[in-house]
């Protein structure tokens, strides 16, 4: 009996981990079909950002209450983690509590801490379900999350209240266990728990036999919930607690109102002004795509960013656009991205390399009036509590727009054409520039 | 006031120790001309050495980089820059933040470094070392201003406390909107948006704005970018305040006070 829980223990651990393991190779190939971007600067600043944004939560302090909310479940998620490393050495060598004996005083005090996190942990995704689904919160009523973002999270919230209740009532049986002498739970007494010793008068009169089984399968249950929970994170919006890390790390240093230089047009440009530095026919490379049309086309970190954001929606609502009911939406633009990149990855699986699906990132996911109404002002970017950038992905696609398909409305297709001719973005004479200055001699 | 033009200066082999990048909304739209003039004012009285390029002044190349054309950024950048060194330009101020943006951040990387600095920047030092003294029975003594961020000030460049500091010297009494700083609301003009109809939605992003900047009783809104101030005259005439609500800019806030 002992043996068989331990190679079926060896078995879910295995599988487990070799999914993962899968999906996360599916999703790494996936963010690199993205352009190739050095990032390999100001390293300091980088672990900073890691230090600040990822694990102090920095930007999420700008609501402090939630912030504190989510710090409990974010804690909880690590630490609790502690615990998972017996449970494996337990799980795998058919020993019960290992650690107990080695640190008793310790012990206890590590448990009653799990305890104590566990119990906030399903106050505060309570709370968090409230929030979601009760209170008048605009972010999580937008149509960007109708269907299965919001089940998604749901089903996260949902799941860490049973893992963590599944936790409590396994200690509570442990706890009935020992004092009952049961062997091999009563081999290293420790003193009743934080939160658990109220969980166990619940079972009170329950029989020795009940209890043990009680205790298995709430110990099974829990250990393969997280194996499974482990598998659904590549496959959710929860994926941002492991990418928010890089995320921070790989994030523009840059002042936010710097756009990416286009080195391939800046070439061109210097060509038609000094045509003696074109390189000859004969080396002039061939047509390169100008912005970006669909995943390939965009940097990778655009991707990881993509991967990273758990549609919290911060950004859509700082985003004076979407506020004020036009189409753009920052949050959907990611989402937008994401699902792209998840497509082609399938489409690769399938096909062993893209086949041409006739669909495209801009177009079919996200329409030419988001991307007009945006006004660069950075809200979104400066939002974002797990730095992702969605303007750049917006100025990506407008210059694809303009400079591939010519595609822009009327107003600024005049006013392309002012800046050509006359050097400013209305029709004004440039020697007119200086009128201002007669009057203010007059 | 005479305006110093740069071809001129350097003709006459006088050597201006600061460049007043005008912009295109300063040097043709009407209303900012105005700021155009308060601003030149300031720098006549403080006796800097300066210049402006005058007729050979081009757009940074902002809003079309920002609708997508590229080619048509580093056409301007190429030709702006050019102009630039060949004038041994040093420092530059400017009264837009899309100007400064662009100068400061994006020409680095095409051959064009200067030292750029916003007009409320300067008023600050200038301020803070005795060369604008704000007269003590000024106009705006006790009024109620708000200041509304430019995102290409704020966001863009992490820019909050100059104007601030500048608009304190005013002796008026400075209220902030509810949304400020960091989470400050766009006016609506960035992107190249000023030079199109708004995308179709429930509310112009502009009235939204001066709808904010009118809940402070403020009796002023200062702006320190030509096209918030376009956007914000705007929104304050639409909601019918234009007679209760003056949109100025810093520049002729402290050029009234000295």
């Amino acid at each position: 009996m002992e043996i068989l829980q331990q190679i079926l223990f060896l078995v879910s651990i295995a599988v487990s981990i070799g999914l993962f393991y899968k999906k996360i190779k599916q999703i790494r190939r996936n963010i690199f079909l993205g352009q190739p971007e050095l990032i390999n600067d100001h390293y300091a600043k980088r672990w900073k950002n890691v230090l600040l944004l990822a694990f102090g939560q920095k930007k999420m302090f700008k609501n402090p209450t939630v912030a504190f909310l989510h710090l409990f479940v974010y804690l909880g998620f690590i630490i609790i983690n502690i615990e998972i490393l017996e449970i494996i050495i337990d799980g795998l060598t058919g020993s019960h509590r290992i650690f107990a004996p080695y640190i008793p005083a310790l012990y206890s005090f590590l448990i009653n801490s799990f305890e104590f996190l566990a119990a906030s942990v399903i106050i505060v995704c309570l709370i968090f379900l409230i929030r979601r689904n009760i209170l008048p919160i605009l972010r999580f009523k937008s149509a960007d999350l109708k269907g299965w973002p919001t089940k998604d999270a749901n089903l996260i919230l949902l799941v860490e209240i049973i893992l963590m209740s599944l936790f409590l009532t396994m200690n509570a049986a442990d706890s009935i266990l020992q004092q009952a002498n049961q062997e091999p739970y009563s081999l290293h007494k420790t003193s009743p728990f934080l939160i658990s010793s109220y969980v166990s008068i619940l079972f009170s009169g329950w029989p020795t036999h009940m209890l043990i089984i009680l205790e298995r399968i709430c110990w099974w249950l829990h250990i393969l919930g997280i194996f499974v929970f482990l598998n659904y994170l590549p496959w959710s919006k929860h994926l941002h607690i492991l990418l928010a890390f890089p995320n921070a790390f790989y994030a523009r240093l840059t002042p936010q109102g710097k756009l990416h230089n286009m080195h391939s047009v800046q070439q061109e440009v210097l060509y038609s002004f000094q045509p003696e530095l074109a390189p000859t026919s004969s080396e002039a490379v061939s047509h390169i795509k100008f912005g970006a049309k669909d995943i390939p086309d965009l940097s990778w970190k655009n991707i990881l960013d993509a991967y990273t954001c758990t549609e919290c929606g911060r950004c859509s609502s700082a985003c004076p656009a979407n506020q004020t009911g036009k189409l753009l939406s920052p949050r959907k633009i990611m989402m937008n991205t994401r699902d792209r990149a998840e497509e082609i990855g399938k489409n690769i699986d399938k096909n062993g390399s893209f086949r041409d699906d006739s669909k495209s990132l801009l177009f079919d996911y996200i329409k030419e009036e988001e991307l007009r109404a945006c006004t660069t002002c950075n809200a979104c970017v400066e939002a974002c509590p797990v730095s992702i950038n969605p303007l750049d992905i917006i100025i990506q696609l407008r210059r694809y727009l303009v400079m591939e398909q010519s595609s822009a409305p009327s107003e600024w297709t005049a006013m392309f054409t002012n800046v050509e001719n006359n050097f400013a973005p209305w029709k004004f004479s440039p020697d007119n520039r200086i009128n201002w200055t007669k009057e203010s001699e007059g | 006031m005479k305006i110093p033009v740069m071809a001129d200066e350097k003709a006459q082999g006088r050597d201006p120790e600061l460049l007043f990048w005008v912009g295109c909304a300063g040097s043709f739209d009407q209303r900012v001309q105005k700021i155009t003039k308060a601003f030149a004012t300031i720098l006549d009285k403080v006796g800097i050495h300066y210049a402006i390029l005058g007729s050979e002044e081009m757009c940074t190349g902002d809003p079309v980089r920002r609708a997508g054309n590229e080619f048509m950024f580093q056409m301007m950048a190429y030709q702006n820059i050019n102009l630039l060194n060949q004038y041994q330009v040093k420092k530059i101020v400017t009264a837009c933040p899309h100007c400064f943006n662009t100068l400061k951040n994006e020409y680095p990387e095409l051959g064009g470094n200067y030292e750029v600095i916003h007009h409320t920047q300067l008023l600050q030092s200038l301020i803070d070392e005795g060369k604008i003294v704000v007269n003590d029975s000024g106009p705006f003594k006790g009024k109620k201003i708000t200041y509304h961020d430019s995102c290409y000030l704020g966001r863009s460049n992490n820019i909050y406390e100059a104007p601030r500091k500048v608009l304190e010297a005013l002796d008026g009494e400075l209220v902030e909107m509810k949304r400020c700083k960091k989470n400050g609301l766009c006016c609506g003009a960035g992107g190249a948006q000023m030079f199109k109809e708004e995308e179709k939605g429930d509310q112009r992003i502009n009235l939204e704005r001066s709808n904010e900047a009118i809940k402070t009783n403020a009796s002023i809104i200062a702006s320190a970018c030509p096209f918030c101030n376009t956007m914000m005259t705007d929104g304050i005439k639409l909601n019918e305040k234009e007679s209760e609500i003056e949109v100025m800019d810093i520049a002729e806030l402290i050029a009234k006070s000295i």
